[in-house]
């Protein structure tokens, strides 16, 4: 809930960022499936215990609804992070899954991140989404190696998505949009990294109440 | 018969295609996935594997070919297949040709008893089939489409 009030605030910035070195969409196509996806989880709540199966509806509602190439690869993100929480075996968690919390959330974070890679055949530095998440899931898994609490895990993966998406600054794209600018792609940031550095800070914040 | 799929950002660009195509060939099963959930331009994964399904009852099992338009629409369509069985997945074709020309090329073959994988063939050779007569006058550049 707190992500889809981040996303509304950053609407204007995003669509800007994106106007800049893309089609000028991603803050309004955000915006649209993050309150989609906030008023189908208040009308129909998968259980709030249940968090495979919220991570599921969330990333069906971006899948359906942000319509631009972000809700193909954060509703899948999503929907993959989801099933990465359910051990062999089923249940949430299952039975025989001796994984911390904690742990579940690294393999999710994880899963989630391959899942963005794979569909959209891109690596870091590539001037996009991942050049965020990629050093966040690390800075993540890393702080839960020595023992954090998901909070403090978040925060840490929060400050990592920020300076990664500020370090898409002086790259130039070569995926999607943007690189069909080129060299001129240089001297603008990201607005897929900027965007999951502020959802990446909205999950920090919310865990930090929680 | 084989079925089509069209996959887009815009519902209305779609239907009118849809149109054209039962002008030329009325009795093949064209099915249409265009805009988001929310009626935005856009496209939606769950709205393309509704049509996939729509489609492939429709073909009898025959299979479908699916045509699709610009950016985000190719990752979307990957996100929809995924969601497939099998042997669902088996009877659709992706088609690398282009949106109308393709569409209305794969549906009449189609009608004509084609199967599955020639249908896909016509439908993909419309990429190389120069639209502008071979006396077109003063274009610059030259030639897009080699003959």
């Amino acid at each position: 809930m707190l992500a889809g009030a981040r996303v509304a605030a950053a609407r204007e910035r995003l669509t800007d960022l994106d106007a800049a070195i893309g089609d000028g969409d991603h803050g309004i196509n955000l915006d649209r499936g993050f309150r989609e996806l906030v008023r189908r989880l208040e009308a129909a709540p998968p259980g709030r215990d249940v968090p495979a199966a919220v991570l599921e509806e969330a990333g069906r509602a971006l899948l359906g609804t942000v319509g631009g190439a972000s809700g193909a690869l954060y509703g899948r993100g999503l929907q993959r992070a989801g099933a990465a929480l359910l051990a062999p075996g089923g249940g949430d968690p299952a039975p025989l899954d001796e994984r911390s919390g904690e742990e579940r959330a690294v393999s999710a974070f994880g899963a989630a991140v391959d899942a963005i890679a794979a569909l959209g055949r891109a690596t870091t530095g590539e001037k996009t989404m991942l050049d965020a998440l990629v050093p966040a899931h690390a800075a993540f898994a890393a702080a839960v190696a020595k023992g954090a609490t998901i909070g403090l895990a978040a925060e840490r993966a929060a400050e990592a998505a920020e300076a990664g998406a500020e370090a898409t600054f002086p790259l130039i794209a070569t995926k999607g949009r943007a690189s069909y600018l080129g060299e001129r792609s240089i001297g603008h940031l990201d607005p897929g990294a900027v965007s999951s550095a502020i959802l990446l800070r909205a999950l920090a914040d919310a865990a930090a109440d929680g | 018969m084989i079925a089509l799929a069209l996959v887009g950002h815009s519902g209305e660009l779609l239907r009118a295609l849809r149109a054209m195509v039962a002008q030329a060939a009325p009795h093949v099963p064209v099915m249409t996935a265009g805009g988001t959930a929310t009626g935005s331009l856009g496209t939606s994964s769950p709205g393309i594997l509704d049509a996939l399904r729509a489609a492939l009852r429709a073909s009898g099992g025959e299979g479908v070919v699916v045509l699709f338009d610009l950016g985000s629409a190719a990752l979307a369509l990957e996100v929809a297949l995924e969601e497939l069985a099998a042997l669902d997945r088996a009877r659709i074709a992706v088609s690398d040709g282009p949106l109308v020309e393709g569409a209305v090329r794969a549906a009449v073959e189609a009608a004509g008893g084609a199967t599955l994988a020639q249908v896909c063939a016509v439908a993909d050779g419309e990429r190389a089939t120069p639209k502008l007569p071979p006396d077109w006058p003063d274009r610059p550049g030259g030639r897009a489409v080699a003959r």
